[in-house]
């Protein structure tokens, strides 16, 4: 289980609990936290669940696949912080996390 | 009680009531865009599978491998629908639809009145009229049922007989050896994804799943299946030959389920015909998904695609036409697919196409197949290039020329390719 805090792009904050084993983005749509529409449903193929992670957790959201990292790279908006939400694993480590979404997904 | 759109029907109106028939992906994504979107109107989704909308790409991929769980399947949690004053009738048919009085017959006897009807039917799997074909273990894959019965026949030294060399074909392969099962692919054509890959693409799929075990039968004519006691036990060929399984997939493609709309004296050609607002003729009737037949105003003709992408954008068409908000942009279609550790992304239609470029080096696993008409990118399959696919899928909206020298040339990114 962990905490954790979505903020929306004109800065609606949702706290929920994400079970562990889940992906961020996971807990978002569980959740009906709006902001990430993973069109593909985790399959790292749509970059629609980018999001930003919070300077405090980057090291613990765990490295990009060679995947994300260029699939990240066509993504708008990206920032050295951004993530695909879907590829980040929940674990205990990650309570309190706050993930940031960008103004749009497509 | 119904909104304002008797008097004018079809227009904008926030206070329609609006039935969907088919809680599938394109159905369930509807209501969900309706609400987004503020519609106030009351909203009923029928659905005759007995499940709350589900997502269908994970039945022959991540959760066939049992990488994913049942719950992680469906598009919004249950809760979401009485939260949102969406009505769920589950196991429910509709049954006839009486245009005239507005009005859906279902499968209870029931009758639901609208003012909006979507349909989002979508496609059922091709069956296959061979002898042999009602025996037990012969099987499609469509439905989280169909899946349930797939994986209770998959596991280490069972035998899989996959009849049809497509996508969902290859996927359950690829899972079926993940699990531990033996896989035969039994194609009719000369190659695997003949009808929706190029020739490049199909050698490289078939190349790779044979280097995971897989077996494949090509321009192979499927006579029947053999079975005792009522359960299959082999494939049998028209060269006399039987491969012996324990299972047999048949994955022959998938019909649109537009019978309901050409009862109704609706257009179908292969799907329900539709606009860019996804309506019918009928400015009441809405129909999205894998049932309709759509235009592609990137290509300049009218086509069924099977995908999530497309539901999603129908989706959005409708619940844009219903709230009076402007049409949102047509998209690139596009398609993924997951086999090992392989991640296919297609973007485009490869139609009109006079060239086929290849990118990269198929030996390395990491290359894309670009389908050029001129100087035009009408199409990209790329395996395991995110940056081919991204970048693609950008040239193909934007009809941006781009120089095949350049393409062709890897050691060029993508980004400069596209400058
Ligand atoms: C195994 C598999 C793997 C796939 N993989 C991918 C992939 O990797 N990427 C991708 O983009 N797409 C993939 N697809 C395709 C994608 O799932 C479909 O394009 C998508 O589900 C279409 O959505 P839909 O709502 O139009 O149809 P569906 O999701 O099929 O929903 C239609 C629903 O309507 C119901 N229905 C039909 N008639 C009636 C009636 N008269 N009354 C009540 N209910 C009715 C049906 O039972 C069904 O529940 C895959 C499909 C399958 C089967
Ligand atoms: S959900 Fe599609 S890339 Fe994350």
């Amino acid at each position: 289980m962990a905490k954790i805090t979505y903020v929306e792009h004109d800065g609606t904050e949702h706290t929920v609990e994400v079970k562990t084993g889940m992906s961020v983005m996971e807990g978002a749509i569980k959740n009906n936290v709006p902001g990430i529409d993973a069109d593909c449903g985790g399959a790292c193929a749509c970059a629609t669940c980018h999001v930003y992670v919070d300077p405090a957790f980057e090291g613990k959201t765990g490295e990009k696949s060679a995947m994300e990292e260029s699939m990240l790279d066509f993504a708008e908006n990206v920032e050295p912080n951004s993530r695909l939400s879907c590829q980040i694993k929940v674990s205990d480590d990650l309570d309190g996390l706050v993930v940031r979404m960008p103004e749009s997904q497509h | 009680m119904r909104g304002s759109g008797l008097a004018n029907p079809g227009a904008p109106d926030l206070n329609a009531r609006v039935v969907i028939i088919g809680a599938g992906h394109a159905g369930g994504s509807a209501a969900a865009f309706l609400r987004q979107y503020g519609h106030t109107g009351p909203i009923i989704l029928i659905g005759d599978e007995p499940l709350v909308p589900y997502q269908r790409p994970p039945l022959s991929k991540a959760w066939l491998k049992g990488e994913a769980d049942a719950d992680s399947l469906a598009l919004k949690p249950a809760d979401w629908y009485a939260d949102n004053n969406c009505r769920l009738m589950l196991g429910v048919s509709a049954t006839k639809i009486e245009r005239a009085a507005r009005r859906v017959v279902l499968s209870t006897g029931e009758t639901l009145d609208y003012d909006i009807l979507v349909l989002a039917t979508g496609a059922r799997a091709r069956t296959l009229p061979l002898p042999g074909a009602d025996l037990k273990g012969v099987m499609a894959l469509r439905t989280a049922a169909d899946a349930e019965q797939l994986k209770a026949a998959l596991g280490p030294g069972k035998h899989l007989a996959v009849v049809g060399g497509g996508y969902v074909g290859l996927e359950a392969a690829a899972s079926a050896r993940a699990l531990g099962a033996e896989a035969v692919v039994l194609e009719r054509e000369p190659r695997v994804l003949a009808r929706v890959a190029c020739q490049q693409l199909s050698d490289f799929f078939t190349r790779y799943h044979t280097g995971h075990g897989v077996v494949f039968e090509l321009s192979a004519g499927v006579e029947g299946f053999e079975g005792r006691d009522g359960q299959v036990t082999g494939v049998r060929l028209a060269d006399g030959r039987v491969l012996p399984c324990d299972a047999a997939l048949v994955g022959v493609g998938a019909i649109p389920n537009d019978e309901l709309a050409q009862a109704a004296g609706l257009d179908c050609v292969n799907g329900v015909v539709v606009d860019l607002e996804a309506r019918t003729a009928d400015p009441a009737i809405f129909a999205i998904g894998d049932v309709t037949h759509r235009p592609l105003p990137l290509y300049d003709r009218m086509f069924r695609l099977e995908s999530v992408p497309n539901a999603l954008e129908q989706a959005k068409q409708v619940a844009c036409a219903i709230v009076g908000r402007p049409a949102p942009p047509p998209e690139v279609p596009w398609f993924w697919s997951d086999q090992y550790d392989l991640k296919l992304q297609i973007a485009g239609m490869p139609f009109d196409a006079d060239t086929i470029l290849v990118r990269g080096d198929p030996a390395t696993a990491k290359f894309a197949v670009f389908h050029l008409k001129g100087d035009l990118v009408q199409a990209v399959e790329a395996v395991n290039s995110p940056p081919e696919f991204m970048m693609g899928k950008i040239l193909i909206g934007g009809r941006k020329p781009v120089s095949r020298e350049r393409l062709a040339d890897s050691s060029i990114s993508m980004k400069e390719v596209a400058a």
